[in-house]
């Protein structure tokens, strides 16, 4: 009984920190730009494409194609944001979600048309392949590294919010645009700085997901852009602590859900999201509205 | 538009639509049907969109209500098409209140994200519920059964016959929705749109004005639902899914959100266009995408705003004797 709560508490964790490599970029992109992107899942499939693509191209190195993967979907970022983007972030939320959305649509038949309509299975990470007992059952390595890996990124995006000159300037234009342009900060291109960095995360995310998920399939960035969805929302809007909290709850709600309650687990997800929006809107960190 | 040019046009459709009911090819037909029933969907929907600028991402929920209430309905208790309809429109309309009346005390992207929670919600329970839902097959061998009158029954089983069924149900659509938009009522609703403030003040209540609207789309999504359960003889639990929350949406941007027409315009060219697009490619979302991205950056009335600017432009110029 314990040992099999303790490896659905494991498997939620690795859930849990694995969703919130994607909603931090997600996150940050609302708190700084008001704009929820639908192609964040989009940028997470590619981040997984290229990955795959550097692995197979320059030999077996899986650290090599996660720097250089999400690097190319950096520059796929930059293009959304300074030719698109920019443009309807003065229209009504249906024309900018639709924008993003379009995107969604795009990409997902790119994928198809550059790397084929069928699923690719993915290699493993030479060193975190295998899986070590715990209690007395087997756990992937893989997903402890992704256990690890979440925290860091979480410690790593509050340092540089919190700590670096970067990052005042960041929290300075999230909190009032206006009078960040008038202290002389360029809005517009701290925007792309944003934006581009958000697509960054995203694409890490889908990196680390090869291995994970072990099968790339065009349509992968939806269910993963949902779930990104729901766990901003729970977390309150913009809030990167609140999403990262967000994260694992309904890692650990899946998880536990899909054990003892398979027919409802991922119903227990959205009426969580439901009632976090009804009851606190702004999340668990969120100021008071 | 004069209005006399408005009814030769109506006119001039409702013949065309007739003579395909008449004399087209099954495709053809097919696609009318498609067609029409999208465009239910799509116009109820922008009573929501268009007039009170909510953003739902949860009506795919009320259009499997309408599917799986007629269809559950005629595999377990009677093939009669019109109860079953009566039935998947109840369920639809009792889904959109329930949803309704949480969803309607938010605005702007919280109503967005919450009516998506609740469309999961429906879909994830037809997703689960094998035993009632049939599950990721969904319902099939909806039959469609003769509307009985008592001495006779309209046969319904053939494509051509079941066409002129759908072509009724959506003239009354038509004609419903067009009276509400321009009644009183559908006119505070775009008062909402412009500035809820002042209708609060004006002392009517914002959010029932809303609530309504939104039960008002949800029932037609169901009437939508209905109707394409009907046409492929089964329901698809992918018609609960949020990105089929995303079609009239797509729909109504493409016709234009604040025309009345727009979403019916829209329809055409949404199916229309796919179906040339998937005769050439396997990439018609490719495309897609790419016209979409063109109607936000540059065409936003859509195309039936973008005409309706040209023609007026044509109008001022001809008038003021080739000196705009």
């Amino acid at each position: 009984m314990l040992e099999s709560i303790v490896h659905v508490c494991l498997a939620g964790l690795s859930t849990g920190m694995f969703i919130w490599l994607v909603a931090s970029g997600l996150t940050l992109i609302f708190g700084v730009l008001g704009v929820l992107n639908f192609a964040h899942g989009s940028f997470y499939m590619l981040g997984a494409y290229f990955c795959y693509t550097v692995l197979s191209v320059m030999g077996d190195n899986f650290w090599l194609g996660l720097i250089l993967g999400p690097l190319c979907v950096c520059v796929v970022g930059f293009i959304v944001e300074r030719f698109f983007l920019r443009y309807v972030y003065h229209l009504d939320l249906p024309y900018q979600l639709l924008l993003t959305f379009a995107f969604v649509l795009l990409f997902d038949d790119l994928v198809k048309v550059v790397w084929g309509a069928g699923s690719i299975s993915s290699p493993m990470v030479p060193g975190l392949s295998g899986s070590i007992p715990i209690m007395g059952r087997n756990f992937p390595v893989y997903n402890l590294f992704i256990i690890a890996v979440g925290p860091l990124v979480a410690l790593g995006m509050w340092a540089m919010l919190e700590k670096t000159w970067w990052g005042r300037i960041i929290r300075a234009a999230s909190s009032d645009r206006e009078m960040a342009s008038a202290i002389g900060v360029r809005v517009s291109a701290l925007f792309t700085a944003v934006f581009v960095f958000g697509t960054w995360l995203g694409a890490v995310g889908g990196g680390l997901a090869v291995p994970y998920v072990g099968l790339l399939t065009p349509g992968m960035g939806e269910t993963v852009i949902i779930n990104a969805f729901v766990v901003a929302v729970i977390g309150g809007l913009g809030s990167l602590k609140g999403a990262f909290l967000g994260a694992l709850i309904i890692g650990l709600l899946s998880s536990f859900g899909t054990r003892y309650l398979p027919t409802f687990d991922m119903f227990l997800t959205f009426i969580l999201m439901a009632a976090v929006l009804l009851w606190r809107p702004q999340g668990f960190f969120g100021e008071a509205a | 538009m004069q209005r006399s040019w408005t009814w030769v046009l109506i006119a001039a459709v409702l013949v065309g639509l007739l003579a395909i009911g008449l004399f087209s090819g099954r495709f053809v037909v097919y696609l009318s049907m498609r067609v029409m029933i999208l465009a239910i969907f799509a116009l109820g929907y922008n009573l929501l969109l268009g007039r009170t600028g909510l953003l739902s991402f949860g009506h795919a929920a009320f259009y499997a209500g309408g599917a799986y209430g007629l269809g559950l309905f005629s595999i377990h208790v009677s093939q009669n098409p019109l109860l079953g309809i009566l039935v998947g429109v109840i369920l639809a309309c009792v889904l959109a209140v329930i949803v309704g009346f949480f969803c309607v005390r938010h605005t702007e992207i919280y109503f967005a994200m919450l009516t998506l929670a609740f469309g999961m919600m429906v879909f994830s329970l037809i997703w689960n519920m094998r035993e009632i839902t049939g599950g990721d097959d969904g319902l099939v061998g909806i039959m469609r059964a003769p509307i009985s009158l008592g001495f006779a029954g309209i046969p319904l089983n053939k494509t051509e016959y079941y066409y002129f069924f759908v072509l009724f149900w959506f003239v009354l659509s038509v004609g419903v929705i067009y009276l509400i938009r321009n009644s009183p009522f559908g006119l505070i609703l775009s008062g909402l749109r412009e500035n809820d403030r002042r209708v609060e003040f004006a002392g009517l209540s914002v959010k029932n004005y809303r609530l309504a609207a939104f039960v008002i789309s949800g029932t037609f999504a169901g009437l939508a639902g209905s109707l394409g359960a009907l046409l492929e003889s089964n329901t698809d639990p992918f018609s609960a899914h949020w990105s089929h929350s995303a079609e009239p949406i797509l729909v109504s941007l493409i016709g234009g959100i604040q025309t009345f027409a727009g979403p019916l315009v829209g329809s055409v060219i949404f199916i229309v266009l796919r179906e040339i697009i998937e005769r050439f490619t396997q990439n018609w979302m490719l495309w897609f995408g790419i016209i979409l991205l063109v109607i936000i950056m540059g065409l936003r009335g859509g195309v039936v705003g973008g005409m309706t600017q040209l023609f007026q432009r044509v109008r001022s110029v001809s008038k003021s004797g080739g000196n705009p």
